[in-house]
């Protein structure tokens, strides 16, 4: 009876592994493709086989040396620029915001949260083609700068899972240090933020990476402006129906330029983000 | 649902409410104060000034000169234009003295609605300062009389930081929000009313106030685009409730697999799908598109391999292209899922398996009957989001198929668009902004009523309820 138990098991274990296999081809097939496409020396956008016949590094060379058409180090130095100040900006206003929401008692909470979660339900464009007319009125448009007020601007909107975060730091704590005199602005350097390391890592993380993933609000700002594009605008350049024979291979190298970075962020963060999503959730 | 009216209706009214007794304090303070509270409501500050808070009165007083020199020199015509937005053409007009045509420059219609839209914003704000300003100079006269110290620039500062903190920390974020998303949600609102479209481009052409011809010509008068905006709204939904609800189930499928006892490797398995997320979904989807193309890599090998004699249209066929995007979407959306209800299944409490065990529950049965229901329960709120936001789904579809196959019976879309690729596509291609607010506004509508209704069926929000 036991022997049988114990046999039934490794049948269903055995098909779990087969089809944990399966699908682990079917997930990283792309990614594999992608990384051997970045080392084909054979020109043109397809083959009609998987794995190139000559190897080279010309592709990753390429990018940073034939920057006539696609100036890849220009525009690399571009998204670095832009998401190190989002980062700065955007941190300062999500923890803020969410530490208000979540810790301090005051009249307009209520509705300002409400207001928010309504604000969220509007398609993203709507708001975007209208801020691209009014940059173009006060002539920001075509700038970096542009780029980053448009990146920080509506972020304390995502306040939800840094607040989700600071919920669940007992309001005890805050009670203690004020009744040894602490103002709330102490409260929440002194004490709030260093126990928050998780969520601020995180947001830092999410805000850092935003530019570098976004390629629809550059392209509806940056326009034909070359100069100023991000990574992620320019590398979808290359595959436009008159660059891809050209380009594909090069697009493959900038693309794995990018996503091994974020790949290997985001596997070490990925615990973080787990918490965030499941408990700002689940407070709305 | 009556429950949801009710607190609309709550709301509604408070605010209301709120603002009529904000008047009659108004006027009744007027009444009851003295000189200097009386000059105050003229002259913002003076109250202060006169009670020895001088810092904030003269801030008032500044606040209150800029804002008439600015409505005096811009304000008021601009607010005088929101009324026509412009009604000076652009174009050549007889010089009579120089006996030549010179060329007029015509009012933007555009700007006049955008400035007109900052001026009322303006004015808002301002009257918002102005009645905390009389309010403020009421309150000094009755603390003097009741011997209360009147609090020190230095005091109010300190104020800030602490029992006021929330107003030092949330102006910044709240101007931002009004500057990015507020304002220009109100101007896409406002374009929905006019006919903005491709025919009344500024700076050459005016456009003016149209009423509800938009959507009126969206829901009925108009066939094509009302024909495009049915066939899109039900592949919309069609296509949120397959990719929310698919994603879902599979992805906890995925993550029950990978935690089953005995199963070796956990890590390994849950770092491959994770590592899918973490390339960006532009190079993800382009490459997929590519790889999906009649010409692509698949098609490719697959004819090379002898597997099939002609290409198959992946991406190029409407009826095959939607379920292609819908499975390419899984590739997407399947480690999302196993990711977040990982944690969540460890927390099911063992004994309910053990129990259901011994009356004789098989895998099956034990997934429908307790796996299911337990996640559904915890993640109600995640799936109302996955929903929403697959309703606003950009990336994917535009990646994908870039809304194509194109189809000659729908305006400005192709078959796979869903509505937000559509109002997108309105904007860029066909420039007819009009439309593309209208339709940004109805899926507004779609998406709070749904969200609304199920945040009030789920305990999630009762429990937030409780909690402040």
């Amino acid at each position: 009876m036991i022997k049988s138990v114990k046999f039934k098991n490794k049948i269903i274990n055995t098909i779990i592994y087969s089809i944990l296999s399966f699908m682990s081809v079917v997930w990283l097939f792309p990614v594999a493709w992608l990384i051997m496409q970045s080392f084909r020396k054979e020109p043109g956008a397809f083959t009609s086989y998987i794995i190139p016949k000559t190897w080279t590094l010309d592709n990753y060379i390429k990018l940073f040396t034939e920057t006539k058409l696609f100036n890849f180090p220009r525009w690399f130095l571009n998204t670095l620029l832009v998401a190190i100040a989002a980062c700065i900006i955007t941190t300062i206003l999500v923890l803020l915001t969410a530490y208000a929401f979540s810790r301090l008692r005051f009249k307009m909470r209520k509705p300002m949260m409400n207001v928010i979660l309504i604000l969220g339900m509007f398609p993203g464009f709507m708001s975007m083609i209208a801020i691209y007319h009014i940059l173009k009125a006060v002539g920001l448009t075509q700038s970096l700068l542009a780029l980053i007020l448009v990146y920080s601007g509506g972020a304390a909107m995502g306040y939800y899972i840094a607040k989700g975060f600071f919920d669940t730091v007992p309001y005890s704590i805050d009670e203690a240090a004020m009744l040894d005199g602490a103002n709330k602005n102490q409260v929440f350097w002194k004490i709030i933020l260093p126990m928050s390391k998780p969520v601020v890592i995180y947001t830092i993380l999410t805000s850092f990476l935003a530019p570098w993933m976004d390629f629809i609000f550059v392209s509806v700002i940056m326009k034909d402006n070359y100069q100023n594009y991000t990574v992620a605008l320019g590398l979808y350049q290359m595959l436009s129906r008159e660059n891809i024979q050209a380009y594909f291979t090069q697009f493959c190298a900038g693309a794995v330029l990018i996503a091994v970075p974020i790949t290997i962020l985001f596997i070490n963060m990925q615990k973080y983000y787990v918490s965030g999503v499941t408990s700002g959730g689940a407070k709305g | 649902m009556k429950k949801i009216f009710n607190i609309i209706i709550k709301t509604i009214s408070s605010f209301f409410v709120s603002i009529i007794n904000g008047f009659k304090n108004y006027f009744s303070n007027f009444i009851k104060g003295d000189s200097i509270t009386k000059i105050s409501y003229f002259v913002m500050g003076f109250g202060c000034v006169m009670r020895k808070q001088v810092v904030k009165g003269i801030i008032f007083l500044t606040v209150q000169l800029s804002y008439l020199f600015y409505m005096f020199t811009k304000g008021f015509y601009y607010l005088q234009m929101l009324t026509t937005l412009g009604v000076k053409e652009q174009g050549e007009v007889w010089d009579a003295t120089a006996q030549i045509y010179r060329i007029q420059l015509g009012d933007n219609s555009m700007l006049l609605l955008l400035f007109g839209v900052t001026t009322v914003f303006i004015s808002v704000a301002f009257f918002l300062v102005y009645f905390g300003s009389v309010k403020n100079a009421y309150q000094n006269e009755i603390n003097i009389k009741n011997n209360i110290k009147i609090k020190s620039f230095k005091e109010e500062l300190d104020d800030l930081l602490d029992s006021k903190y929330h107003i030092t920390i949330l102006s910044i974020p709240t101007i931002l929000t009004f500057a990015f998303t507020i304002m220009p949600l109100i101007f896409m609102i406002l374009m929905a009313f006019t006919n903005f479209d491709g025919n009344h481009q500024p700076p050459g052409k005016l456009f003016t106030w149209v009423g509800l011809t938009n959507f009126s010509s969206v829901l009925v008068s108009n066939p094509l685009w009302s024909k495009t905006f049915m066939r899109l709204l039900v592949w919309t939904i069609i296509w949120a409730f397959f990719a929310t609800s698919l994603n879902y189930v599979l992805g906890i499928l995925l993550a029950i697999m990978i935690n089953k006892q005995g199963i070796k490797l956990k890590k390994m398995w849950r770092t491959i799908f994770v590592t899918t997320i973490a390339v960006p979904q532009f190079v993800s989807l382009l490459l997929m598109s590519k790889l999906l193309a009649d010409n692509g890599a698949l098609n490719n090998l697959l004819i090379n391999f002898n597997f099939i004699k002609t290409f198959i249209p992946f991406l190029s066929d409407a009826d095959v292209a939607k379920v292609v995007v819908i499975i390419v979407n899984l590739w997407v959306g399947i480690p999302y899922s196993m990711l977040i209800s990982s944690g969540i299944l460890m927390n099911i409490p063992k004994d309910l398996y053990e129990a259901s065990k011994i009356d004789g529950a098989n895998s099956v049965k034990q997934f429908f009957s307790i796996t299911l229901p337990y996640m559904l329960h915890v993640t109600t709120p995640y799936l109302i989001t996955q929903f929403v936001g697959n309703i606003n789904n950009f990336n994917v579809i535009y990646l994908l198929t870039g809304g194509g196959p194109k189809s000659l019976n729908l305006y400005q879309a192709g078959e796979t668009d869903l509505l937000v690729t559509w109002l997108y596509k309105l904007t860029t291609e066909a420039q007819n902004y009009a439309l593309a607010s209208t339709i940004g506004i109805i899926i507004f509508v779609i998406l709070a009523t749904f969200s609304l209704i199920s945040y009030n069926m789920t305990s999630a929000v009762k429990e937030e309820d409780t909690f402040s």
